[in-house]
């Protein structure tokens, strides 16, 4: 095995100005990081509204709900990128697609979209298997009271799930987050290209991509361990 | 809407699309999901096993592949492999892999991890009193995995296994990063060389979307039909 190992590569300057090698990876990981949380943030508002749908007594918006998370369940993640990056401008009317096309970021804003659409037909499927893990009663109580549908599921069947969800849904979050990598193919730096950018410029293979698996895995564990955080601090006390 | 695409670009493609990239793809995923199951029940079975060091190895590894993107990963194999070929042949240089091989490698490992999670499920869902049974009949571990424990937990398991080589089949997809000539790599390629993105992207998807939408509805089928002897 004749490979020159040089840990000390980070410390040295990036042929790109801006800093060092390390910097270079630090601003992938931002990069990642704000991407996993914006594509959050529609992923679970948008995950939750079809979930929701799903178990609604309206048959239309079942079906709506069903089509939803058949469609991007079914369709690789890679496929939606591009749908969304090439596709997109092209199909919608001329103006819009020119004003896509001269965006600004346009992979960090696609790579949010297309995540927060994708990972919103996994949180529906966990919003749902939680609603419908509850005792038929509550929903019943909850009408029984007067409450309308929306007032049942904000007050009775919604904060019940998703305390039951919370363990589905740090993975399903964590999945989100390993899923920004995917957003490398139309061109966003986030840390896996950052280290195979570093691994072109600098030769050093193994350094860059086991600081970029280090730092994945740190994530992860502070993922989980303010996911536990949370799970002790919205417990309802007396409960199992 | 669609007044100024070529579809026929789609049609005259088809024989390359199918004939290579389609192959390519189920070959992979084929070929990756049995030697997966394989090293995952093995893997499952060392996690569960309570010899220390073996336990341990197994969990950290599973751990490890489940917390990294499988883009980090696929990079990860695709560099290493030929240093660990070089290492295991006693070469000087780093070994020439093909492609392909490199794909299988990483899917295979990769993949090993998730089907152990599920096969752990498995073997754990097999009542303590049948693993108890057949060492009172004076079996060995090896007899009472092999003829007991695992076809049951196959069986048990067999709609989640299948699952998962779904979505196995989906990120196949994902070799597009080391410019292999996968399905989606195809219509990739065509679409380039053509101009024609929006037509190969979209062919793209319906198929990808037709053949998991199927399998996935078999599955629940499947599901149906096995679920009853639990």
């Amino acid at each position: 095995m004749n490979y020159n190992w040089n840990w000390g590569i980070f410390f040295e300057q990036s042929p790109e100005g801006t800093g060092t090698y390390a910097d270079m990876l630090l601003s992938g990981l931002v990069w990642t990081i704000a991407t996993a949380l914006c594509s959050w943030i529609i992923a679970f508002f948008l995950g939750s509204l079809i979930g929701v749908m799903r178990t609604l007594p309206s048959k239309g918006a079942n079906a709506v709900g069903t089509a939803y998370v058949e469609l991007f369940r079914n369709i690789p993640l890679l496929v939606q990128m591009f749908l969304w990056y090439f596709v997109l401008p092209e199909v919608l009317p001329q103006a819009w697609g020119n004003a896509l096309k001269q965006l600004p970021n346009a992979p960090f804003y696609t790579g949010v979209v297309c995540l927060g659409f994708f990972t919103a037909s996994r949180v529906a499927e966990q919003v749902r298997a939680g609603i419908q893990s509850l005792p038929r009663g509550q929903r019943l109580a909850g009408t029984a009271m007067g409450f309308t549908v929306y007032q049942t599921y904000r007050y009775v069947l919604l904060p019940n799930a998703y305390r039951i969800i919370l363990p589905p849904m740090t993975s399903e979050f964590l999945n989100n987050l390993k899923n920004t990598s995917v957003a490398l193919t139309i061109g966003l730096l986030e840390l896996t290209a950052r280290a195979r950018s570093m691994q072109e410029f600098s030769f050093q293979v193994f350094e860059a991509f086991t600081a970029a698996t280090i730092l994945y895995v740190l994530i992860n564990l502070v993922v989980i361990l303010l996911a536990s955080l949370l799970e002790r601090s919205v417990a309802v006390p007396g409960q199992r | 809407m669609f007044s100024n695409f070529d579809f026929g670009v789609v049609f005259g493609s088809l024989p390359y699309l199918f004939g290579q990239g389609m192959v390519f793809t189920v070959t992979l995923t084929a070929l990756a999901a049995g030697m997966g199951v394989i090293l995952g029940t093995l893997l499952a079975m060392a996690r569960l096993s309570g010899v220390p060091g073996l336990k341990h190895v197994a969990k950290v590894y599973v751990e490890l592949m489940r917390s990294l993107p499988l883009v980090l990963v696929i990079f990860w194999f695709y560099f290493l492999v030929p240093y660990i070929g070089a290492y295991l042949t006693g070469a000087s240089r780093p070994i020439q892999v093909g492609a392909f091989s490199s794909a299988l490698i990483t899917f295979t490992l990769f993949e090993a991890a998730y089907f152990s999670e599920i096969m752990r499920a498995g073997i754990q869902s097999i009542p303590k009193g049948q693993t108890g049974a057949a060492y009172a009949l004076g079996m060995t571990y090896a007899q009472t995995m092999i003829t007991v424990v695992l076809p049951q937990a196959f069986r048990n398991m067999l709609p989640l296994l299948l699952t998962q080589t779904i979505v196995l089949f989906q990120d196949t997809s994902l070799v597009y990063v080391l410019s292999l000539t996968d399905f989606l790599g195809a219509a990739s390629k065509v679409a380039q060389r053509d101009g024609r993105l929006v037509e190969m992207y979209l062919f793209a998807a319906v198929v990808y979307f037709a053949v998991c939408f199927s399998a996935s509805f078999l599955v629940r089928r499947l599901q149906r039909r096995v679920a009853i002897i639990r």
